[in-house]
């Protein structure tokens, strides 16, 4: 379970993020230029790159109890933010990630800033699409990339959570090339329930284990957390559903009371 | 340059620690407790589960009352 599992959660992860990342650098390149979008998201992947690189050696040199209880608490803290992002998504209470909206305010925002001045010697000639191309791959690719490390050097196996990485950008790329617009149509927040599922049960197990905890059944107690936060996200999800209609209900007969 | 290492640090807190301090104070303390009653004959196992059980709805009650 343990590389499948490491595959798709990166995988998952980085898809997620890279649709939200495509969708700025469109509204840059859409709105100003093309050549400077191109050029700062480049820049920014080159940048995610070098911190796998420099980090993923020294990550998967520490010892093995050490390196779990640390990543495990961390996977869990993170699982449970996107768990909550997640739920309180598709309970309604907090709306939809929405592309074509986020898209929209972005190419706006990116017409209407003034033209910066071309400086002569660089190659970039925006500045601002640049910038915003660069800052938003780099910020939405930096949680990716600390999974990807996390996840890999606990599975002192990086190279795969590398490959499952560069598999969900090169997809997202090479769709939003061929689209030429936000992919709206991606289930961001089922694959986004599915990461923090998958985040949150390897945090509990490895968090219990690197704090010298032994499951019962040891590795095969994965095949039970992982259902069961599932389950226990799901019933959460019906719970709020259920609590935000019957608050609804008596407001809006409330409402039409004459 | 001071205002930059607050920066930093305040990108730092906000990447690890995110919208709810209380979630993470409570998988450190949650991996505390693991680690000390490890260290004894009592099974430890089932107290990250047991936190997940319970910070998560309280965070998402916290959530929904806002």
């Amino acid at each position: 379970m343990g590389s499948g599992a490491l595959f798709v959660a990166v995988f998952l992860a980085c898809l997620v993020e890279a649709v939200e990342a495509l969708t700025i650098v469109l509204a840059a390149g859409a709105g100003r230029d093309w050549r400077s979008a191109i050029t700062g998201s480049s820049a920014a992947v080159a940048v995610l790159a070098l911190i796998v690189a420099a980090l993923g050696p020294a990550l998967t040199a520490l010892p093995l109890g050490a390196l779990r209880l640390v990543v495990g608490g961390l996977l869990l803290i993170f699982g449970l933010q996107w768990l909550r992002k997640a739920i309180l998504r598709a309970s309604g209470l907090n709306a939809m990630h929405d592309e074509v909206a986020i898209y929209r305010t972005e190419l706006a925002a990116a017409q209407a800033a003034p033209p910066g001045n071309h400086v002569s010697w660089s190659t970039v000639a925006d500045w601002y699409s640049f910038t915003l191309s660069f800052k938003g791959v780099l910020l939405e690719g930096l949680e990716v990339a600390f999974i990807a490390l996390t996840f890999g050097a606990n599975q002192r196996n990086i190279p795969l959570a590398a490959a499952a990485a560069v598999s969900a950008v090169v997809i997202v790329t090479v769709t939003g090339v061929a689209v030429r617009a936000p992919l709206a149509q991606v289930p961001e927040n089922a694959m986004k329930f599915a990461v923090g599922v998958m985040l949150t049960s390897f945090g509990v197990f490895w968090g219990a284990e690197g704090a010298g905890a032994s499951w019962p059944g040891g590795d095969a107690a994965l095949l039970a957390v992982v259902p069961a936060v599932a389950l226990f996200a799901l019933a959460l999800v019906a719970a709020l559903r259920l609590i935000t209609k019957s608050l609804r209900v008596p407001a809006t007969a409330q409402a039409h009371r004459p | 340059m001071t205002a930059r290492i607050i920066a930093l640090l305040r990108f730092c807190y906000d990447f690890v620690v995110g919208d709810d301090w209380r979630v993470a104070l409570g998988v450190a303390t949650a991996l505390a407790l693991t680690y000390g009653i490890s260290a004894t004959s009592i099974p430890a196992w089932w107290i990250l589960p047991a936190a997940v059980a319970i910070l998560l709805p309280l965070s998402l009650w916290r959530a929904a009352r806002r």
